[in-house]
């Protein structure tokens, strides 16, 4: 039992984690909660959904369903990546000097937007994830894993891996570090701000898209809404692992993903969704700064 | 950087071709188009086209027409509103009479329907004044608002329901409680800098519903509290509609009294002061947590006070009402007439209210406007329709 959530718990963690990513990048460069986030992950999870059904009607899926999957991902991540930079493009780079309350009101004005906007599109109600891939495991012990919770889980530590890679060892990382600690002087030293700051909606979205689709694998079923719920559940576990911080980001989101799925079984899951707030408030009062994060001095 | 140099600098990334064709109504059309694809096949996708490049189109054709002509607009409203604010000061009196009136006499031609609809604005504007003093006057960005409003609304409904109080004696108790809460959040939640606050605030909000949600035995959960009575005037019941009007009027009335004269206080100076530096207001000996503590509770009574009234209204409550779609409506009616300004504050309420209302055929795209309003607003006017800079 207790190891069986633990399993549920770093598979759903996750997906926390790679959302979470994405609210730390743009927090760390921007100083801003990019609200819409979250519906950038539900775009993930309803374009994985709609192309994969796509690809089910052409007869690809049929004739191979790797290369089908592949592409799947491959695609839904290409277009949220668009999304996120067309976003910033329009609702965040003309308030870059504005007051900070207002890029943060935009945001929930596009949060609000993209909700209406698949809700439009693709109608109120659940949407089925293609029946492509049996709900297939193993089971040791009495403890049963999925091929899916494996591929979530293998999949996140990936991306992961691969995006501390990005952040410590490329030039462009090292650019995104540079913008974080100054952009005035990053900006002197030749950076160019702009591309910098795409970059990071566009990876951060990409994440997110990724998140979207698995989840989508996993739960098998998606609805408009859970773009708002799993964004401030993600922001949650980026405060948690002080915001800005990357590994911070990883750490927070596997540590609220078994804290929810702990608690759901042990203490009451009628009250699954407010572990995460009661986490983010204790967090916010006892270290404001996260587990990993760092401390800022006001300045007069 | 100069003008010149500026110009010069952005001419030389203008001619770049790569930079011209992603810049072109063309690309930006297709653009959109494409991330359209996905979601209404390709017929959606080129409607979207077409209407997008002629959109784009004309746009470009007039941006050289639309830039000295916005400057002149912009000097034309402001000379609008400075006129209208001396006009104001000098038939001041007399046009508030007038609009005193009109509304007094409201209930004898307007039909059932529009009153409800009146009735509806006067609690939103008794609740955005209430958030107006957090978020406009003191600065500080409440996401959980509606929290606040729910208590005083669960408050009234359980203290009539079961204690079978009335509403004179409920209403100071819940209005005490929902203070009381606004307090208990504010205490520990000021400690923390801007973004972080909203978010804190924005867990109460959805604590506040989920519990409301989940306590079965005290809020009967997602079916909600039903047969709470009406207010009572001395003997009479204020059960039709035009007498709860009135009733309405009245509070609408009061709040707007006390919060003018809170807000030319000191304690409304003090709130001022810490919005536009906080740090430069402590100096001059503004203690900040106890004046943002006080904002923080003065806005949860408004709330307490609106939801007692709308509990009073439609006897009916369950945790649907408060969600953080709620918040986030409350807060546009703040930011959508103005930031800190009372009438913009009246104003961003009755249009808010009123405007479903009378879009009804359109009804599944407001959502829709009011997103992408909110981004326009702050990109074209972030101070409002009716606030100053």
């Amino acid at each position: 039992m207790f190891i069986q959530q633990l399993i549920n718990g770093i598979t759903v963690g996750g997906v926390y984690a790679l959302i979470a990513l994405g609210y730390t990048m743009v927090y760390g460069i921007l100083e801003l909660i990019n609200f819409a986030h979250g519906e950038i992950y539900m775009l993930g999870a309803y374009l994985g959904i709609i192309i994969l059904g796509f690809f089910t009607a052409v007869g690809l899926t049929s004739y191979s369903l790797p290369l089908a999957l592949i592409l799947t991902f491959v695609l839904s991540t290409i277009f949220c990546a668009s999304y996120g930079f067309t976003i910033e493009k329009v609702a965040y780079k003309p308030l870059r000097n504005a007051p900070r309350l207002s890029p943060l009101i935009s945001a929930i004005g596009v949060s609000i937007f993209l909700q209406n906007y698949v809700m439009l599109t693709q109608g109120a109600t659940d949407k089925v994830f293609p029946h492509v891939l049996e709900n297939e495991g193993f089971e040791i012990n009495g403890i049963r894993v999925t091929y899916i919770q494996l591929f979530i889980i293998a999949a996140s530590a990936v991306l992961m891996i691969f995006l501390h890679i990005f952040i410590t060892r490329t030039r462009m990382g090292k650019a995104m570090r540079a913008v974080a600690q100054d952009k005035v002087m990053a900006s002197l030293v030749g950076i160019n701000i702009d591309t910098v700051i795409s970059m990071t909606f566009v990876i951060g979205s990409g994440l997110a898209a990724v998140a979207g689709l698995m989840v989508a694998m996993y739960y098998g079923l998606v609805n408009y809404s859970i773009g708002y719920i799993a964004g401030i559940k993600a922001f949650t576990a980026a405060v948690l692992g002080g915001i800005g911080s990357i590994p911070g980001a990883m750490f927070g989101g596997i540590l609220l993903g078994l804290v929810e799925s702990l608690s759901a079984a042990y203490i009451s899951s009628e009250y699954k969704d407010a572990y995460a707030f009661i986490i983010l408030i204790i967090v916010l009062l006892i270290k404001p700064t996260g587990l990993f994060g760092k401390s800022h001095e006001e300045k007069v | 950087m100069t003008e010149g140099r500026r110009q010069k600098a952005e001419g030389r990334k203008g001619d770049s071709p790569i930079h011209r064709f992603t810049h072109s109504p063309f690309f930006i059309a297709l653009w959109f188009a494409m991330l359209f694809l996905p979601f209404k096949g390709i017929e959606g996708a080129f409607v979207l086209f077409v209407v997008l490049l002629t959109t784009v189109f004309i746009l470009r054709f007039l941006a050289g027409y639309i830039r000295p002509l916005k400057k002149r607009l912009q000097d034309a409203g402001t000379l609008i509103i400075q006129n209208a604010k001396c006009k104001m000061q000098n038939i001041g009196a007399k046009s508030l009479i007038f609009l005193l009136i009109l509304l007094l006499c409201l209930p004898f031609f307007a039909k059932d329907y529009f009153i409800d609809i009146a009735i509806l604005s006067g609690i939103y504007i008794i609740l955005a004044q209430g958030l107006n003093i957090v978020v406009g006057l003191a600065g500080l960005l409440n996401l959980g608002f509606v929290a606040f409003y729910a208590i005083g609304a669960y408050s009234y409904a359980l203290l009539n329901t079961k204690l079978g109080l009335g509403f004179w004696t409920a209403l100071p108790a819940s209005v005490l409680f929902s203070t009381v809460l606004g307090f208990v959040l504010a205490f520990p939640a000021l400690r923390l800098r801007g973004d972080y606050l909203a978010i804190v605030t924005l867990g109460f909000g959805e604590i506040v519903r989920l519990v409301l949600n989940n306590w079965d035995s005290l809020t009967k959960g997602p079916n909600g509290i039903g047969g709470i009575q009406r207010p009572y005037l001395s003997d009479i019941p204020l059960g039709k509609l035009s007498y709860y009007y009135y009733f309405i009027l009245l509070f609408v009335i009061l709040t707007i009294f006390v919060v003018r004269r809170v807000y030319s206080s000191r304690i409304g100076r003090a709130w001022v002061a810490i919005r536009e530096d906080e740090i430069a207001s402590s100096s001059i000996g503004i203690d900040t947590t106890a004046y943002k503590l006080y904002s923080f509770a003065f806005g949860a009574f408004w709330a307490g006070v609106a939801g007692t009234l709308f509990a009073a209204k439609m006897q009916f409550v369950s945790p649907e009402s408060f969600t953080f779609m709620e918040s986030v409506l409350i807060l546009c009616m703040v930011i959508l007439g103005g930031l800190g300004s009372i009438p913009g504050v009246i104003f961003g309420s009755v249009i808010l209210v009123m405007l479903p209302e009378m879009l009804r055929e359109i009804q599944l795209y407001r959502m829709l406007a009011l997103g992408s309003g909110l981004v326009l607003l702050m990109i074209f006017r972030p101070q409002g329709l009716l606030g100053r800079r």
